[in-house]
């Protein structure tokens, strides 16, 4: 006789002991699958603008599918990358202390620099 | 000494532990998935430089010159070099990830092949993009 007291649909319920964990495999995955479609299409101009003068990249990003590309493909880029870099710390930083502040460092950079990336393609493409 | 699920004590011996990295073969597989890991690592440094540039452009003409000016530098160059293999590298292997995700070609042949293929596209691709950016 099993000395767990849980029942097997008790057991099955919900994620299991992990509590979460699939939700990350799918949203790295979907926005894997996004990024292959926008990485082409963002780097080319990209490429192109890099190296030139100021005025000429300002002037690259304020075509709307340059400027709508390169917002997406930063946001999609930096949630990725999150999640990527979970994943690595997860598997090699033991140590509580380093694990949770670089967990959170990672978190908070990323998202953070998503955003003001994005933010700043879309003062580009507004500003005048 | 540990102890085994009913609490009697078992010698588990001087035995390797699983899995240890260094007592395997490096195969092309192996090989090519961390590498996988490698390159996600060093396109994260990559994006944060991509954001900088983005953060600067938009903050004007002077915060530009700084993130340019380390760009176009020998540097810099060397940089987006290297950027740009890694990119292509994880862009094209992530698409075998994929691929493996959805259920095709988990056969070790058809792996090992579509590594082979996947590290020509990606190393073409790469070469163009270097070429795109040099010749723009």
């Amino acid at each position: 006789m099993s000395a767990d007291m849980r029942t097997s649909r008790a057991k099955v319920r919900g994620l299991g002991s992990a509590k979460s964990g699939t939700e990350h495999f799918i949203s790295q995955r979907i926005s894997a699958i996004g990024l292959v479609f926008l990485t082409p299409f963002f780097i080319v101009p990209f490429v192109v603008a890099l190296g030139q003068p100021w005025g000429e990249v300002i002037s690259i990003y304020k075509s709307p599918m340059n400027a709508i590309i390169a917002a997406l493909f930063l946001l999609a880029v930096f949630h990725h990358l999150k999640l990527g870099l979970q994943t690595v710390i997860e598997d090699y930083v033991h140590s509580p202390a380093w694990r949770t502040g670089s967990l959170l460092a990672v978190n908070l950079v990323a998202t953070g620099l998503g955003f003001a990336a994005a933010f700043s393609v879309a003062m580009i493409a507004f500003s005048v | 000494m540990s102890k085994s699920e009913h609490g009697a004590a078992v010698d588990r011996g001087n035995r390797p532990l699983s899995p240890h990295l260094q007592v395997y073969r490096p195969q092309i597989t192996s090989v090519l998935s961390i590498f996988h890991r490698v390159t996600g690592v060093g396109n994260s440094i990559g994006a944060v430089l991509i954001a900088w540039w983005f953060i600067a452009a938009a903050t004007g003409r002077e915060a530009f010159a700084i993130i340019d000016g380390l760009l176009t530098s020998w540097i810099g160059h060397l940089i987006l070099i290297g950027f740009a293999f890694s990119l292509c590298y994880h862009l094209c292997n992530g698409i075998r990830h994929l691929l493996w995700d959805a259920g095709y070609g988990f056969e070790l042949d058809e792996a090992t092949m579509s590594g082979y293929i996947m590290l020509i596209a990606a190393g073409i691709l790469a070469v163009c993009l270097i070429l795109i950016g040099a010749l723009s």
